[in-house]
């Protein structure tokens, strides 16, 4: 792991109408580390996530990616302003819950979309690098399918093979197994393990419990808003400091699908 | 029956202009309708109040009020119009405003996911238009799409009060010369089902088509 810094956020705020959603929230990734985001719902992960790459715009604070800040105090619609978004957004691919494949191309043509519409590679190149990330994903034999063909945990991986097309410097994963039924979440969860074990910068909100152990450099727990506690797993999941940590953790572990959690607390 | 068989010619001649009214209008009405969408999601909200407005005129009037008002108002402005271009003006102007509001719907119908997707791997605004919400859009539309086209082929036949010289006006014609006014006007309808019929089957082979993916 290198020192360097992959995404920077700083004082980020949210409101949707009268409810703060983000009070005053900074979090910086370095290259190479994975942090997940866990929390109860409604305690803000999932908007910070979205904030890291602008796909919600925080009221006040600037995000810094790569050197590159884009600040949310000031005039918002400039063509500077919205040219260094997407300029972001390139760099800080998104895996989503529901996954948000594009339902009228076929798995490749989801995979090269990006690199081809967006990077401007030329499309030999494109289909080639993009044949490599569907065989690292397991889906070779899906090529040439439509999303509709696939089962939940295939187009979570297309989707993850979509976000490895942009080669961004992080990938963001909102819930990524959220939507899957719990036979099909290990296989979308091995291919992340996959990727952490090949150096990839991760920011995940995620509820797997035994996952986040495994794969994360540093635990973030927000509550209503705040980040309340970043850690090292074993710390935050032997020995968590906070009240509000514990009883959650125990929460989790009481509504069943995570046994593992017993031993944690 | 041979008065009739003689005006088996006309009665061609008329059913072509009668396509190529509702072909042309309809073509020109999917572009301007297209752009009126555009305007109207648009964040721009001068553009925005104009396609509003033009919606609710061209699709809150009459459409004979508005054939006669471009064939006999625009000479007194000065602007004189054949009988054919000034139809297929009117026809465009008209289709335009409910194919808009078709490719409107189909614009929203299709998720907010997708716009994220595209937005988060950095697309400009015009290109996840193009390579991920048109395309989705227009096959949600193509049902009212089919509907509207079938429905102007019917409305063409308003064009024979200005003197275009289509099948209705064909069939009017025809039955005043010959007194047989229940058959030439039973044929022009015919001839109206007739063509509706295969825009109908087009509709369902394009709809299949499209809907291919999602299977």
């Amino acid at each position: 792991m290198t020192d360097d810094v992959a995404i920077h956020a700083q004082g980020l705020h949210k409101r949707f109408g009268d409810l703060e959603v983000l009070k005053s929230v900074d979090l910086t990734v370095r290259s190479g580390e994975v942090v997940v985001i866990m929390g109860p719902s409604g305690s803000g992960k999932t908007t910070l996530l979205r904030c890291l790459n602008l796909l919600e715009e925080p009221d006040a604070g600037s995000i810094t990616v790569r050197g590159r800040t884009v600040s949310c105090s000031g005039p918002r619609q400039s063509r500077g302003r919205r040219r260094l978004i997407r300029d972001i957004r390139v760099r800080t691919a998104m895996v989503f819950q529901q996954f948000n494949l594009f339902p009228h191309m076929t798995a490749l043509q989801n995979v090269i979309e990006g690199p081809i519409h967006v990077r401007r590679l030329p499309r030999s190149y494109a289909i080639e690098v993009g044949e490599r990330l569907l065989a690292r994903v397991g889906l070779t034999d899906k090529r040439d399918e439509h999303p509709a063909r696939l089962s939940g945990g295939q187009k979570q991986r297309v989707a993850i093979a979509r976000a490895l097309a942009m080669e961004p410097e992080v990938i963001l994963f909102d819930e990524p197994t959220s939507a899957l039924d719990p036979e099909l979440r290990a296989e979308v969860l091995q291919a992340i393990k996959n990727l952490a074990a090949h150096g990839m910068t991760m920011v995940i909100v995620t509820h797997e419990i035994a996952f986040a152990r495994e794969v994360a450099n540093r635990v973030v727990f927000m509550d209503k808003g705040y980040i309340l506690e970043e850690q090292s797993p074993s710390v935050f999941f032997s020995n968590p400091a906070n009240t509000r940590i514990r009883s959650f953790l125990r929460l989790m572990s009481d509504s069943g699908p995570h046994p593992e959690l017993e031993e944690a607390s | 029956m041979d008065l009739l068989a003689q005006s088996v010619p006309i009665l061609l001649k008329g059913m072509a202009i009668t396509i190529f009214l509702g072909v042309t209008s309809f073509v020109l009405g999917f572009g301007l309708g297209g752009l009126i969408a555009l305007a109207r999601i648009s964040r721009f909200t001068l553009l925005k109040a104009l396609a509003i407005v033009y919606v609710s005129v061209f699709r809150g009037t009459p459409l004979l009020i508005q054939i006669m008002l471009v064939y006999f108002g625009l000479p007194q402005l000065g602007i004189q119009m054949s009988p054919v271009p000034s139809a297929i003006l009117t026809f465009t102007l008209y289709s335009a405003a409910y194919l808009s509001e078709n490719f409107r719907g189909g614009i929203l119908a299709v998720e907010k996911g997708q716009w994220e997707a595209a937005g988060s791997m950095g697309m400009t605004y015009s290109r996840t238009l193009r390579r991920v919400v048109f395309p989705q859009a227009l096959r949600i539309a193509t049902p009212a799409i089919g509907n509207r086209f079938i429905a102007l082929m019917k409305d063409t036949s308003l064009a024979s009060v200005v003197t275009v010289v289509e099948l209705t006006r064909v069939a009017e014609s025809v039955g005043s010369s010959t007194f047989r006014y229940v058959e030439a006007f039973v044929v022009a309808g015919a001839v109206y089902w007739l063509i509706n019929s295969v825009l109908s089957v087009g509709q369902e082979v394009l709809e299949r088509r499209m809907g291919r993916a999602y299977a």
